[in-house]
């Protein structure tokens, strides 16, 4: 498998940061670029880091199907990931996400038609000083309201 | 002994060392932590908190199993609270759990059952609906069913660490989360079946016993595995004449709970459809069953004409047969028929071995030293594929000890994965790759070197005097290739050494002299296969056969009896590491006899004086007679394993190295028995490859 040459600039990198024998070390963080990248954790993307990490590939399925930011489908390309964990969900997290469903029309980890957006419901992703939270790719919007949500959605579907 | 640690256990004033585990010093006072996930041996994972306890003065429950001792601790195993919790967790295990105990291959046996019998609650709070997962196969011999799954994780640690294979992991989390195999839908692995033994519930079951019987149906019979040299306890799980299962859960035996592919599944040759279950006569060209009577009257005729007019005689005995029957076998023709042509299919130069070490005690090793000694040295083997057992005690012992382990093969092999230094050398160069690691080995402070086939002769007198320069202890190991090689080497299946490695007077024929000799009269072949490698040059040799199959040399055969295997039969074997064990017989197969028992009517058919030819009593005459093994006897009737006593004397052996060859056997393969084992021959792997390193 090959990849750009910028990325393939940062797996050097990354394999050498890492103690010598700890190669392993560098799996999540080749995996989060390469999905970038590629556009989701594919099989053969999963054989490729195992090869260049020197470890088994289902050393490298057990990472994937722990982390929930690691997808083996491909992803809208603004992703909406709208926080429902303790602190969101006592100042609207939940009705946030619910409004997310009705005006994207996706449901959890599904994708628009148009291939634009995707909905995820996630866990606390450390934001809860500003809760609500949500993430989009990989941008912090704070304090979000159901108004402020539909805006920004606005705001990225002129973007494209 | 450093300081003993003092503590109370429900209170129990009890004592253990530094370091202990709270659940293995609750264990030595008699107090049951109950446990899932920790094992004996493996790494710690608290994964399941079915061993929480109370420690006063600490807020929470704590781990039993992760918990080290500490002085003044004072412990409450069996609180309310414990058991609440106890409870608790065995209902959360089970909320999931498809409670198909009925027909579960674990029922009767499953530690899930056991537990809740004993500590969980009589009824569930939670009335979801279950995760279904339909079950998946992943090879001929491992099923998963992920629904009985209490995530324990021994199966991926057994098979990571135990066997270094890594074939299982887990994936997803949660309620999700699930054991899988290293190919997505399927294994590639060493098809041990460890992981299905360890699993304290139904999830992983093994192919080969599945849905045949109910635990509590089988007898056990614990007995010597018939494949490799390695020795391995075998508790044979027999229903109605049939065995169904092997394993070894008990831990008893040199092997604790280990037992490779062969010794799990490969006793299904035992009831193959092409053994043989009558004598039979070669009449008009065609082998033709007859009577035993028959069968050995013609053969008691035959040789008594032969031995009258001076003919030769060759006899071929076997590597896997009892101490006794090779004992026998050798008495009968050195005394009936007046010959020293016999000899075995040699695979190891432990004549040579004894003589080079001659004037040392303690040279030789045990299986026990593999695990304990501090460095090990493994030469021109592929140590896992071919003597599997010892490499399991190898990577016990780097797990356990942080022995350094030193390979010198021609290839990668998996012991290079934990090496602190490997090389690689040209086949037939291992002693050269040896001696290159001289300054490392200096610095060990003892040292075991198992070695195999290659090293023999000049090379092994090297590898000795090597040892020698090395200046620290060193033990030995001539790696062999079956269940009873060493056997027949201390029984005097030799042309030129007698039982006890005593000299003969007139040494003679070879193995491959006999096959060669093309005026052989007789030729008689105890449970070996010798033509299928070498033709028979005499074209007119009356040849008898034992054997429990028609193999190549049975078909060339004028007599052929039928024999039982060692799952059929009492008597001892003597593993490479010289521990003698004795087998149970497991089924008896209609119209079989055991060799010793073929051997013996044969004797008395030519009204020979051999003695009593009982198990028992050619035992006995073993210990009077037979150098080293005058062996305590409750030991092995017990079931244990007893070491023979080291030669430490000369052994003067002429034939040369070049008739010591190893069958090579992979995991998956057993010489000619090894094609009768359909689970064997069932798996992906098979015939597998050496010099992998998988
Ligand atoms: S059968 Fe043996 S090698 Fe294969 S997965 Fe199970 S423990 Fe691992
Ligand atoms: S399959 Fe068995 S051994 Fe493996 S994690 Fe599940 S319960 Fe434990
Ligand atoms: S290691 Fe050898 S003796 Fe042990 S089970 Fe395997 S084949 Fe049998
Ligand atoms: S709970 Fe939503 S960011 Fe922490
Ligand atoms: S036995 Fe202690 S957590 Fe499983």
């Amino acid at each position: 498998m090959t990849f750009s040459p910028e990325l393939e600039a940062r797996f050097e990198k990354l394999l050498k940061i890492y103690p010598e024998g700890r190669q392993r070390s560098a799996v999540v963080p080749m995996l989060m670029y390469a999905q970038d990248e590629v556009g989701s954790v594919t099989r053969e993307l999963v054989e490729e880091v195992a090869r260049r990490c020197g470890v088994n590939p289902l050393q490298v399925d057990e990472v994937v199907g722990y982390y929930s930011m690691l997808h083996t489908k491909p992803l809208g390309k603004h992703h909406v990931q709208v926080c429902t964990n303790i602190s969101c969900l006592l100042v609207g997290g939940e009705e946030l996400y619910e409004h997310a469903k009705k005006t994207l029309g996706v449901g959890n980890k599904e994708v628009t038609a148009d291939g634009l957006f995707s909905l995820e419901e996630v866990e606390c992703m450390g934001a809860c000083s500003w809760a609500p939270a949500i993430q989009v790719n990989y941008d912090f919007y704070h304090h979000v309201t159901p108004e402020k949500l539909d805006k920004l959605i606005q705001d990225l579907r002129k973007l494209q | 002994m450093s300081e003993m640690v003092n503590l109370t256990v429900d209170g129990k004033a009890i004592q253990a060392a530094p370091g202990t585990l709270l659940i293995n010093a609750a264990k030595q006072a008699g107090i049951e932590i109950p446990a899932f996930c920790y094992y004996d041996g493996l790494s710690l994972q608290a994964a399941c908190r079915m061993c929480l306890v109370e420690v006063e003065k600490t807020p929470k429950l704590q781990v039993g199993c992760t918990l080290p001792v500490a002085e003044g601790m004072v412990v409450h195993t069996d609180s309310p609270t414990v058991r609440a919790s106890r409870k608790g967790m065995l209902e959360f295990l089970l909320t999931n759990h498809p409670l198909d105990c009925p027909v579960c291959d674990k029922g009767g046996e499953c530690e899930l059952q056991d537990m809740t019998f004993r500590y969980g609650a009589g009824e569930s709070r939670f009335l979801e609906e279950k995760v279904h997962v339909d079950e998946q196969q992943w090879s001929p011999v491992v099923y998963f069913d992920a629904p009985r799954c209490i995530l324990c994780y021994r199966c991926v640690r057994v098979c990571n660490e135990g066997m270094g294979v890594n074939a299982l992991g887990v994936i997803n989390r949660g309620v999700n989360a699930e054991i899988a195999p290293n190919e997505y839908d399927h294994l590639n692995c060493d098809e041990c079946g460890m992981c299905i033994d360890i699993c304290p519930v139904g999830a992983l079951t093994s192919g080969a016993y599945r849905y045949k019987t109910r635990p509590w149906e089988m007898e056990h019979v614990g007995t010597i595995c018939t494949h490799c040299s390695n020795g391995c306890k075998t508790t044979l799980g027999v229903r109605g004449e049939q065995i169904v299962r092997g394993n070894n859960r008990d831990r008893s035996g040199i092997n604790g709970e280990f037992l490779c592919v062969k010794g799990r599944y490969a006793f299904d040759f035992t009831h193959h459809a092409d053994r043989l279950q009558s004598p039979m006569i070669r009449k008009n060209g065609r082998l033709e069953p007859v009577s035993w009577s028959e069968a050995l009257a013609l053969v008691a005729k035959k040789w008594r004409e032969i031995v009258e007019r001076g003919g030769r005689f060759g006899v071929i005995g076997s590597t896997r047969t009892t101490n006794e029957e090779n004992f026998f076998l050798q008495k009968f023709a050195r005394q009936v028929l007046g010959t020293n042509n016999i000899d075995h299919h040699r695979s190891g130069d432990i004549p040579t071995l004894l003589d080079a070490l001659s004037g040392r005690t303690g040279a030789l090793a045990t299986t026990a030293d593999l695990y304990n000694e501090k460095a090990v040295l493994v030469v021109a083997s592929d140590l896992s594929q071919e003597q599997p057992f010892l490499a399991w005690q190898v990577r016990a012992n780097v797990r356990h000890h942080g022995a350094h382990v030193y390979t010198a093969t021609p290839g990668p092999v998996r012991e290079d994965r934990t090496a602190v230094r490997s090389v690689r050398c040209e086949p037939g160069r291992e002693i050269e790759a040896v001696e290159s690691l001289g300054d490392a080995l200096r610095a060990e402070p003892s040292l075991v070197v198992v070695f195999g086939d290659a090293i023999k002769g000049e090379a092994l007198r090297r590898l000795v005097a090597f040892g020698d320069s090395l200046g620290i202890p060193v033990k030995y190991v001539a790696l062999l290739d079956y269940s009873n090689s060493r056997g027949a080497l201390d029984m005097g299946l030799l042309p030129d050494l007698g039982p006890g490695y005593h000299p003969v007077a007139a040494p003679g024929m070879t193995m491959a002299g006999m096959l060669a000799d093309a005026s052989l009269d007789a030729l008689w072949v105890v449970g070996a296969n010798p033509l299928s490698r070498t033709p028979l040059a005499s074209p007119d040799a009356f040849v008898v056969v034992q054997d429990l199959f028609l193999t190549e040399t049975a078909e060339r055969a004028s007599v052929v009896f039928p024999a039982a295997s060692a799952y059929e039969k009492s008597g001892t074997v003597t593993n490479v590491c010289g521990e003698v064990q004795r087998l149970k017989p497991a089924v008896k197969i209609a119209g079989t006899k055991t060799d010793l028992e073929i051997v013996g009517l044969l004797a008395k058919e030519l009204g020979a004086q051999l003695g009593v030819w009982l198990p028992d009593n050619v035992f006995e005459e073993i210990r009077a007679t037979v150098r080293g093994y005058n062996v305590p006897l409750p030991v092995l009737a017990t079931g244990g394993s007893a070491i023979t006593a080291a030669l430490n004397g000369r052994v003067k052996s002429a034939p040369g190295p070049e008739l010591i060859q190893s069958a090579r056997n992979t995991l998956f393969t057993s010489g000619s028995l090894g094609r009768y084992c359909r689970t064997l021959q069932s798996v992906l792997e098979a015939p597998g490859a050496l010099y992998q390193g998988k």
